[in-house]
């Protein structure tokens, strides 16, 4: 990247992504939404949803990207999913047994179907997400302290 | 088949990425490896894994660019340099000797004993409902290793932002953002 | 079994960068190709000849499927590796703001 990466890239990009965005995002929520009937799950999903925010952290700069999400909400909500994932966890010992599936079983192929499942897909896929974007919040917010050294 | 065709390829281009002098096109051949990897994954029939390593392949080698884009180090060989690889050369050969005389043991490539998921197989859609065995398994029947792998994320992702906090007094904004 | 070991020579190939290698970040690059290897020889333990992936199908009964247990252990490990290769590129970054090089002959003080 031959500019300043902290400032964003050519104007071009930048229309591009516009479009691109919520694109991606609609498509990582429709993987985890979909966990149980096709391939991929919490974890991919939520990857994806990252990388969502990752573009739009690399095409416009860091300014646009962290004043939609700030480090503070990133770490609360990243510990807000890993809290519902025990919550959901210790709710099965009202049907016997940690991790126990209570929900209805449903028909197979729907959407609300397998229980506990599309829960913890949910969950898990909100946790992964913020906590990736973090991650590399954390990776940009350090290069703006090294070039002040 | 094909399998051999993409092992062969992701061994050239790990060779590439640990002997080329460019840090940049070393982690350019990382990336070509993991990709061949996702094919790999798609020609053994797990769909869900295929899906998970394309997309962590990406974020690993965004965040390996974001560590090399600037920074380069001049090659200079050392002493003893023919004794370290020759004695380092000799350890892997003396590996892939004991690993194959262990491999012997292990069923041929396509029949596997499939003891353990019988049970997973035949009952997991009554059971749970979901039509997706390998999420089924994951989320319900082994459910504690997403317990795990949650927890290892948030210690990863706490331990990053411990390593990168600066103590710069100076430095009044990137006191107030780290808090 | 020819398969088998050329998975274990990717290995191979990984662990020579680790032990032989004097840049932070060709070391950390053997650490992924080791992963990547290992991740290989997990799925390909549980492979079926012409067996189908592990996803019900709405108009046949499908009886023919690989081995599921393995595939969710390397699910496991693939984020398990990302988190290891993240933690590992922090690290190296701060050794280089420390010390201004990525060469470990050359970092020999603990502190400062």
């Amino acid at each position: 990247m031959p500019n300043n990466p902290l400032a964003g890239m050519s104007i071009i990009v930048k229309s591009i992504t516009r479009i691109i965005i919520s694109m991606v995002m609609v498509f990582g929520i429709y993987i985890v939404a979909h966990g149980h009937v096709s391939p991929g799950g919490g974890f991919a999903g939520g990857v994806i949803i990252a990388l969502s925010f990752v573009l739009l952290m690399l095409a416009f700069g860091k300014g646009v990207a962290t004043s939609k999400i700030t480090k503070t909400i990133a770490s609360n909500l990243e510990s807000v999913g890993a809290l519902m994932f025990l919550l959901i966890a210790l709710s099965g010992f009202s049907g016997g047994a940690f991790f126990m599936n209570i929900l209805a079983k449903g028909a197979p192929f729907k959407l609300f179907s397998a229980g506990t499942i599309p829960l913890y897909n949910y969950v898990l896929g909100l946790k992964v997400g913020v906590g990736l974007f973090a991650i590399y919040l954390a990776f940009v917010v350090l290069e703006k302290a090294g070039k002040r050294k | 088949m094909e399998l051999y065709v993409l092992l062969i390829f992701m061994i050239f281009a790990a060779i590439i990425a640990i002997e080329i002098k460019d840090l940049f096109s070393s982690v350019i051949a990382v990336g070509a490896v993991g990709f061949a990897l996702s094919l790999a994954f798609l020609i053994l029939k797990s769909p869900d894994l295929a899906i998970t390593q394309l997309v962590v392949e990406l974020l690993c080698l965004i965040i390996l660019i974001r560590a090399t884009i600037r920074k380069d180090l001049p090659l200079v060989i050392e002493g003893r340099w023919i004794f370290n690889t020759i004695s380092t050369l000799v350890f892997v050969a003396v590996f892939l000797f004991f690993a194959y005389t262990a491999l012997k043991d292990l069923p041929a490539f396509g029949n596997p004993i499939m003891n353990v998921v019988k049970k997973y197989l035949e009952q997991g859609q009554a059971k749970t409902g979901a039509v997706n065995l390998a999420t089924a398994v994951i989320l319900d029947f082994r459910a504690y290793d997403a317990l795990g792998e949650a927890a290892l994320l948030f210690t990863a992702v706490i331990g990053i932002m411990a390593v990168l906090r600066s103590f710069d007094k100076d430095d009044k904004s990137e006191a107030d953002d780290a808090e | 079994m020819t398969l088998y070991l050329l998975c274990l020579f990717l290995f191979c190939v990984g662990l020579y960068g680790v032990l032989r290698k004097r840049n932070i970040v060709k070391i950390i690059v053997g650490f992924a190709i080791m992963g990547y290897a290992m991740n290989l020889f997990f799925v390909m333990l549980g492979y079926k000849m012409h067996g189908r992936s592990p996803i019900a199908a709405i108009d046949q009964q499908v009886t023919n499927m690989v081995d599921t247990v393995p595939q969710e252990l390397v699910h496991t490990s693939i984020v398990i590796g990302l988190g290891l290769t993240a933690l590992l590129i922090a690290i190296a970054i701060k050794i280089y703001e420390k010390c201004g090089t990525f060469d470990i002959t050359k970092i020999k003080r603990l502190k400062g």
